[in-house]
């Protein structure tokens, strides 16, 4: 879940309303939120680096709120404070609305060339016109664009985003793509220009750079944005140029976002639009923007779409187990930023679908609207009267590994281990049982390990290649091997499982070679004449590789002919 | 056991007291070392009343090992005063005897010798007085003779400081007689025998009392695994509830019933090397229901049954992408899919088994743990309905704050319905890991 850090007094401030740390706990898990944490610059500082690093750093209290990964529109302060306002009807949802350029100008225009194809072919524009910024403001503002990146943006490989001050730029812009040599220019915070191969080596230490270079370092060619003069807007993922770069004084932005699906492009557009246009002189307006394909197709944007949906109150009703009027459910569906108007046939709703909730996608997700607004705890708990009769882990398709052949070893490989540990999927239990024994050595003789568990074994008729087996191994470990005891323990699991010692119907031992055990201390197991796994003395090269020092006897079989 | 002799004396000596005496001086008088006494002490006391002791501490002092050697040969400095001839002796000579350099700066501040530093031949040390008291010796055959108490504090800290005494805490008994004391000593019998039973002699014998604060001896049994233990407990749960069992014996899983057919999409971040373990060998999985498969590939890039879709390109190379699976509702999907291809009857599932994922490792965190699963699926079940059974559920498990343990929905119609289940059937679904449980409650 995405942790969005707020100041708490510029939240109460936005909202116009204080709250008690409770209250406001409250308020977050009616919403559907969860106030995870009240700390402060100062205090992270102490927890991260210790008490000196801390000194001089901010005391002010901060708000963190887990917010679902789906609702990009709750990712900044202004978000926050508009859901919330809106859901508590303090405040009726704006309307977002695209204009054409005042005084009936030319729209900015940004012309994609066909290079950027092979490397990030897409993008979307659009213009903030007359915005005045704080430095609350203009830190939320990069703020929400460095959470849409690590979210929907899927850390910039589906979508970059870049904002410049339109002022010190012309258009119309260019984005293409082209061989890291021929790109120079001075990017945001360094001093001189640079080549983009010298850049991709520069931000290899960057801290936060370093992770979204991979995207493009392997291309023949890097995308790069350019205006009318030749000035460099921005070589997206990876940074901006300084040229354009936006500050507090800045009245006018241009907003391009590059991006490899067009889809989350256009949402992310409409997020950064929908939620600073309120600092517009014209609240809520965005300035078009075109875009040219290299085919000549233009489009227009920001999209801000609005769609409709109609459902029935008793679809609301049913799924989440209430009885609400239409009138009232349209209500509950307002205050959630769907704005609803009973049809004024039979029950039917009509629910409109902002730009900003992009979440919604079925009417199962209004269904879920409703009944966060009506409330969780309001929801009377019902038990479903669901019959049925219940059965243990069906025999069924283990019956059919009863043909296997199953002492064939073919191992399945992790292609991305976490440790040299976990390379290989186990086809045994022995190693395991023998770790733990290792791990214990300080304890007292004699040790006596048993696991009951899955392997797996690649299996090419299975669909996926692969396939479990459930085993049985115990070991034990003293100063004499035991293989009497070990012996003894496979005569007390067969009397468990009803099969009595004899050649055809029943189970037998007979020496066998095995390299894992003492040669003339092996024996191969026999059920109803077939092989089912081995026990012996473990051979004195294995229990050194698993830094044991005492002997050890083994007992290792397959069990699923017996369940 | 301390031999009966030794013990019967003890009690003699007891006897002929008033009040009581201390186990010091009860080793004094029959001249063993304290510690044989206060073993005899102890099993005086597990014979039951006999006698009664009392643990005090006391404090005396003690020389060292340095301080012996002085009180037999004399204090360094005095050594030093007397190795000195009328003529003085030359200082690095001095030095280099035992004694030398200690006693060289000590006799120094009492005055006793002198340095002649510009002498000829090397600075050389000269007596300043005729005799001296060695009144470091003197003290120390104090302490030594038991006289310690004719000394002061101040001094004795002094000698302290030098390292020649120190305080010893002596832990000693103070007895008295017993409720049932008597000067001799009944042997006791440990346990009763055959012979005992069969002669009745038991009855003339006095037996060793219990130590019933002892552990017994612990039977020779095996011990099944905690996780194991909560794993039975959830399952009788289930089953009590009508809960059938999934066979989840497969870790191994492709991504299409591990993510896509639970309309997770393909660029979704829970699909990236960095929470998932994906299978070098066997790489791709090879066989899928197809008709099935282009449903779900058409619900992710267009949409269909009621949805929006995803709107990308939905790849079915990712799809065929082999991974340990990353929790066990594939295994619910895939039962799902296949009760979808029957007439439909209701159905309540549940599974408990391992799931993998490539998570940062901490001491609350593993690659591998146990997923607990339970699945209902019938016609109009409601959101109150899923908040019901997690309510039995949680209950039935005597848990009271189970909000924060697991996670619990409905499925999406984007999963149900290319499956080709009904359309009024609702599945609600809800997990949590059993190690997390067993952390918190055990």
């Amino acid at each position: 879940m995405p942790t969005v850090s707020v100041k708490r007094d510029l939240l109460f401030e936005a909202l116009g309303q204080k709250y008690t740390d409770e209250e406001f706990d409250e308020l977050c898990f009616e919403f559907g939120l969860e106030l995870d944490e009240i700390t402060s610059e100062k205090e992270i500082l102490i927890r991260e680096q210790g008490g000196e690093k801390a000194e001089g750093a901010s005391d002010v209290v901060l708000y963190k709120i887990d917010v679902p990964a789906n609702r990009y529109d709750l990712l900044c302060l202004e978000g926050l404070v508009r859901g919330l306002q809106v859901f508590k009807e303090k405040l009726e949802a704006p309307r977002y609305k695209r204009v054409s350029p005042a005084d009936g100008g030319e729209p900015q225009r940004l012309v994609i060339t066909e290079e950027t194809a092979s490397v990030r072919p897409h993008a979307v524009a659009a213009v903030l016109r007359n915005i005045t910024f704080t430095q609350e403001r203009y830190e939320s503002f990069i703020e929400l664009q460095e959470k849409l990146h690590q979210n929907i943006c899927r850390k910039r490989t589906l979508v970059a985003i870049g904002t410049h001050d339109l002022d010190t730029i012309s258009g119309p812009f260019t984005y293409t793509a082209k061989p890291p040599g021929e790109i120079r220019f001075k990017p945001l915070s360094q001093s001189r220009e640079y080549t983009a191969a010298e850049l991709m080596s520069l931000y290899k230490t960057d801290s936060h750079l370093r992770h979204y270079l991979h995207i493009i370092e392997n291309e023949p060619l890097y995308p790069i944005i350019y205006d009318s003069n030749g000035i460099v807007l921005s070589m997206p993922p990876i940074i901006n140029g300084d040229h354009s770069k936006i500050s507090l004084n800045t009245k006018n932005i241009f907003i391009e976002c590059t991006a490899t699906d067009l889809t989350k492009a256009k949402i992310t557009l409409d997020m950064v639009v929908t939620m600073f246009s309120v600092y517009c002189d014209e609240p809520f307006t965005v300035e078009e923007a075109e875009v040219v394909y290299p085919d000549g197709r233009l489009s227009v944007y920001p999209e801000l779409a609005y769609r409709t949906e109609t459902l029935s109150g008793d679809f609301i009703n049913k799924r989440v187990g209430i009885n609400e009027s239409a009138e009232s459910i349209a209500q509950l569906l307002t205050r959630m930023c769907l704005r609803s108007e009973v049809s004024g046939e039979g029950d039917l709703i009509q629910v409109e679908i902002p730009p900003t909730r992009a979440d919604v996608i079925h009417a199962c997700d209004i269904m879920e609207d409703a009944a966060i607004a009506y409330g969780f705890n309001n929801i009377v708990r019902s038990t479903p009267r669901t019959y049925t009769v219940a059965n243990q882990c069906s025999e069924e398709d283990i019956a059919d590994k009863l043909r296997k052949n199953i002492t064939e070893t073919r191992a399945v490989h992790i292609s991305n281990p976490k440790t040299a540990d976990f390379q290989v999927a186990r086809t045994s239990l022995l190693p395991g049982l023998l770790k733990t024994i290792a791990a214990n050595r300080k304890m007292p003789l004699p040790l006596k390990l048993f696991e009951i568990s899955d392997v797996v074994l690649k299996d090419e008729t299975k669909d996926v290649g692969a396939r479990n087996n459930r085993r049985l191994c115990a070991v034990y470990y003293n100063k004499s091997p035991g293989f009497e005891v070990i012996h003894g323990l496979l005569d007390r699991v067969m009397q468990l499982l009803d099969v009595k010692p004899g050649r055809n119907q029943g189970y037998h031992i007979q020496a066998a070679e095995d390299s894992t055990f003492f040669p003339g201390r092996c024996a191969e197991i026999f059920s109803c004449g077939k092989s089912i796994g081995h026990l012996g003395v473990l051979h004195p090269d294995v229990i050194s590789r698993f830094e044991l020092t005492m002997p050890c006897s083994a007992i290792d079989i397959d069990i699923e002919p017996f369940l | 056991m301390a031999d009966n002799g030794l013990l019967e004396s003890v009690l003699r000596l007891v006897e002929k007291v008033d009040g009581g005496t201390d186990s010091q001086d009860v080793a004094a008088d029959l001249g063993v070392d304290h510690q044989v006494i206060v073993g005899a002490v102890k099993s005086l006391q597990a014979l039951g009343e006999v006698i009664s002791a009392e643990q005090k501490s006391s404090r005396h002092w003690e020389l060292t090992g340095e301080g012996r050697e002085i009180a037999e040969q004399g204090s360094h400095e005095a050594r030093v005063f007397n190795a000195i001839p009328d003529e003085g002796l030359p200082q690095n000579q001095l030095m280099k005897m035992p004694s030398g350099k200690v006693g060289f700066s000590k006799a120094m501040s009492n005055k006793w010798i002198r340095l002649d530093k510009a002498h000829e031949g090397g600075p050389r040390v000269f007596k300043t007085v005729e005799a001296i008291e060695d009144t470091v010796r003197d003290k120390l055959q104090l302490v030594q003779k038991g006289q310690s108490a004719k000394l002061e504090d101040k001094e004795k800290n002094e000698l302290k400081k030098r390292k020649l005494l120190s305080e010893v805490t002596v832990k000693s008994y103070w007895i008295t007689k017993g409720s049932s004391f008597s000067t001799t000593i009944t042997k006791q019998e440990t346990e009763l025998t055959p012979e005992m039973i069969a002669s009745g002699s038991w009855k003339e014998k006095k037996f060793k009392p219990y130590n019933f604060e002892a552990m017994g001896v612990a039977p020779d049994c095996g011990h099944l695994h905690p996780l194991m233990k909560v794993r039975t407990q959830f399952r009788q749960i289930f089953l009590e509830m009508g809960f059938t069992e999934m066979p989840t014996n497969n870790f191994i899983e492709s991504s299409f019933w591990n993510f896509d057919s639970l309309f997770q999409p393909q660029q979704h971040p829970a699909r990236d090397q960095h929470d998932t373990f994906f299978i070098s060998d066997p790489a791709l999985a090879h066989e899928f229901p197809q008709d099935y498969l282009e449903r779900v590939k058409k619900v992710h890039s267009e949409g269909g049954y009621g949805s929006q879709g995803y709107k990308y390109d939905w790849k079915i190379e990712e799809a065929q992408k082999n991974l340990l699976r990353t929790h066990t509702t594939a295994v619910s999907a895939r039962m799902l899919y296949k009760l979808a291809q029957q007439k439909f009857t209701p159905v309540k599932y549940f599974s408990i088994d391992r799931v993998f994922r490539n998570e940062t490792l901490d001491a609350t965190h593993l690659a591998e743990f146990h997923q607990i699963e339970g699945v209902v699926a019938d016609y109009g079940l409601t959101l109150g309905n899923l908040m019901g059974i997690l309510h039995q559920f949680f209950t039935k498990l005597g848990l009271k704050k189970w909000v924060e343990v697991g996670n619990s929905g409905v499925f999406r119609p984007e999963m149900l319905l290319p499956m080709g289940l009904p359309e009024g059937v609702s599945v609600i679904a809800w997990g949590l890991s059993l190690e997390r449980y067993v952390d918190t409650h055990t």
